[in-house]
């Protein structure tokens, strides 16, 4: 007995933490060739002497410092944070359908945020002037969970995972074609406003919104892990999950409400971004070969600023000085790994 | 003795529908409740009232001498563990780890396994001769070992009543035993209740000390496994118009075919067998002869034989079943002598044989040549 004890292995921790050093190895080298790169190249010994006379309460005025702290660092962080907090969004989604190939931009969560947010740009910005970062999330707030709410709906009708798919798809039309008609009826000023941020991009980084982000996705992230429990046991189907004392009904409510404010802060501080929430969680278990949610969620929030992070360097560099959508760029690289798992399971099934 | 799971006037069903109604159970610690019956009987429908997956529609449900509902679902949980008929595909999964989460009420709020939960995943393996397993992805196992983890898992649990689903629906019949005896040694070590529902009613009758057979709106039939399986209630039970069950043999034959007797088959001591079983796969009717009724030729003659000559247990064969056998024997196309020797006390089978050979009616005898 004691043998079998000693041989039994759960969960393979030392994997963990090497993808983990990997990762973190990946995000310094992201966010330093972010800050390094553009079109002023500051060498990387200039960044760190900026920074610590930065950390010591002297920001220099010159032009490089400006750039440094003003556009390129908020910037960076706050690619990194959202990525994370999509990849993080769209592992909850997929936790809650049970299926590898949910996420906000496929089931048109994002496109639903989008709608409701280009509402209230197009007609509250008429009678407020400005609308603030904080309203914009709570309009993709609310966005996201009427389209959850109408997906839900589908979702008990049909069961498999494609339907599913096609479903979020249509409903991601709907929106587009929903947001397209009070584009086609709005102002001209207020629709450049809209079409720069429906584009999806981290170009508006501020340190305001740098803070509201990490004010908003780290506790959503840490509850996520919080929930690491329950997470595991609901992999096995809803039936197990209640015969082992969770409360089946509350916890998908938390999974929906973390999952919709994590992808609600993300399309409303940086606009729809596709695929990331699908193909991170993906690559991050391939790399884990484990879907322990105590791994996956850390990992999978590394690896997600790691990937929006290079995206958001390939969009702003490749093309200098035009500018690609970030969407745009994720989409390159997460299409595929989608398109990947979905062939991979169909061979599976048959 | 104190009931450990008891129902009272209970009624289940789906969305406010009541399926079943009037269940009064009552099952001791330590034993095993087998429900029967047909496809869509309600045998899911009672289980899962009983583990708080389907909401009860009137009555109550009492596990361990509290209220159903009155438990906390870890407390719950702590007593009663599920073997389910969904299929689960759990994503790069190992077994070990599909069985430790059977120690969820166990763990602490993240989930950390102790080294006590450890050892009790290691049991729960070893008792399902499933070590080997405990690193192989969960999704890439056959059905059998499949159910095997699952089964695993729930022990882990260590529960006081188990309730399982069809365990053995998609096992080939080794697993199918290996199975439930692992439940038996369950319920003699650890005084487990198990209650489960099960197709295969020999199964059901060799392992279970209580039978409920399903029917209808209510309870067709409950009590000892003797009590409930009389052949006839098997066949009104499944409403079996065709084929027949068989209660000492635990065992279902196939419609016996129609017509008046073509063959008439000479046999005795299991030697009748095999040839009523290929005469019945030709559809060819036959009449049968001359049997002791406790012979096991009889058991199957009944079956599927269009007329059958017996004599009651440990009585001789007279004149009379010599006549009746020879009238049916004449009037078949041809005699088959299934090779069961004649002795003193069957010595008119042998004298059968002699008519048949005397009236030119064609003998094929399965003592030589077994390839008819």
């Amino acid at each position: 007995m004691k043998e079998n004890t000693q041989s039994l292995r759960l969960g393979n921790p030392g994997r963990f933490w090497a993808v983990m050093a990997l990762l973190c190895g990946l995000l310094v080298l992201t966010l330093v060739l972010n800050v390094n790169i553009g079109s002023v190249s500051i060498g990387v010994d200039e960044v760190f002497s900026m920074l610590w006379d930065g950390l010591r309460g002297n920001v220099s005025s010159s032009t490089e410092s400006q750039i440094l702290f003003r556009i390129r660092i908020p910037r960076m962080l706050l690619a990194a944070i959202l990525g994370g907090a999509l990849s993080v969004s769209g592992y909850l989604l997929q936790v809650f359908f049970r299926n590898p190939i949910a996420g906000p931009f496929v089931l048109g969560i994002s496109s639903g945020a989008k709608m409701v947010v280009g509402i209230t740009l197009i007609f509250l910005a008429g009678y407020l002037g400005s609308v603030s970062p904080v309203t914009l999330i709570l309009a993709a707030f609310a966005g996201s969970l009427l389209i959850t709410a109408l997906v839900l709906l589908f979702s008990q009708k049909v069961h498999s995972m494609s339907m599913l798919l096609v479903i979020g798809i249509m409903v991601g039309y709907i929106c587009g074609a929903v947001t397209d008609f009070c584009v086609t009826f709005a102002d001209d000023h207020d629709v450049v406003n809209l079409t720069n941020w429906s584009m999806g991009t981290f170009s508006g980084a501020s340190w305001e919104n740098v803070a509201l982000a990490a004010g908003l996705c780290l506790p959503g992230v840490l509850g996520a892990l919080a929930l690491c429990k329950p997470i595991s046991a609901y992999a096995l189907g809803e039936g197990y999950a209640q015969s082992m004392g969770i409360r089946v009904k509350p916890f998908r409510v938390i999974l929906i409400l973390l999952s919709s404010l994590l992808s609600a802060c993300v399309t409303a501080l940086a606009g729809p971004i596709s695929f990331v929430g699908i193909a991170v969680p993906h690559i991050t278990r391939s790399l884990l070969k484990s879907s322990k949610p105590a791994y996956v969620i850390p990992a999978s929030f590394l690896c997600g600023a790691v990937f929006c992070g290079f995206c958001d360097l390939l969009a702003r560099t490749v093309f200098a000085p035009t500018e690609l959508a970030i969407g745009t760029v994720t989409s390159i690289f997460g299409a595929p790994v989608v398109i990947y798992m979905m062939v991979r399971r169909k061979q599976q099934e048959v | 003795m104190e009931a450990y799971l008891k129902t009272e006037d209970l009624a289940v069903g789906y969305d406010g529908n009541v399926l079943i109604h009037d269940i009064n159970l009552r099952l001791e610690k330590g034993k095993i409740l087998t429900l029967i019956g047909p496809n869509g009987a309600g045998k899911s429908t009672i289980l899962k009232s009983i583990t708080r997956h389907l909401q009860t529609i009137s009555g109550s449900v009492y596990v361990g001498g509290q209220g159903l509902h009155q438990w906390q679902p870890k407390e719950l949980a702590k007593r009663l563990a599920v073997v389910l008929t969904d299929r689960i595909r759990p994503e790069l999964t190992t077994c070990a780890e599909v069985v430790a989460m059977g120690r969820y009420p166990y763990t602490n709020l993240f989930g950390r396994l102790t080294e006590e939960d450890k050892a009790a995943v290691a049991e729960a393996l070893e008792r399902v001769h499933a070590l080997d397993l405990a690193q192989r992805d969960f999704g890439a196992l056959s059905d059998g070992q499949r159910q095997r983890i699952l089964l695993a898992r729930a022990l882990c649990q260590e529960p006081e009543i188990m309730v399982l689903d069809e365990p053995t629906a998609y096992l080939d019949i080794r697993y199918k035993i290996e199975l439930l005896d692992i439940l038996r040694q369950m319920v003699r070590e650890k005084g487990m209740t198990v209650v489960l529902s099960l197709h295969e009613i020999d199964l059901a009758a060799k392992i279970s000390d209580y039978l409920l057979c399903v029917k209808g709106e209510t309870i067709a039939l409950w009590g000892t496994p003797e009590e409930v399986l009389q052949n006839a209630a098997i066949e009104t039970l499944y409403g079996m118009e065709q084929g027949s069950y068989n209660r000492l043999f635990g065992s279902v034959e196939m419609p016996k075919p129609s017509g008046d007797p073509q063959a008439f088959v000479i046999a005795g001591g299991g030697f009748g067998i095999p040839v009523y079983r290929e005469l019945q796969r030709r559809g060819i009717p036959f009449a049968t002869g001359i049997l002791f009724e406790n012979d096991v030729d009889f058991q199957v003659a009944q079956a599927l034989g269009s007329a059958v000559v017996s004599v009651p247990a440990f009585e001789e064969m007279s004149g009379e079943h010599y006549e009746q056998a020879a009238r049916l024997l004449s009037r078949c196309a041809e005699v088959i002598d299934a090779g069961t020797p004649v002795g003193k006390l069957n010595a008119l089978n042998g004298r059968l044989l002699t008519l048949a050979r005397e009236k030119g009616i064609p003998v094929i005898s399965m003592n030589e040549d077994t390839a008819c």
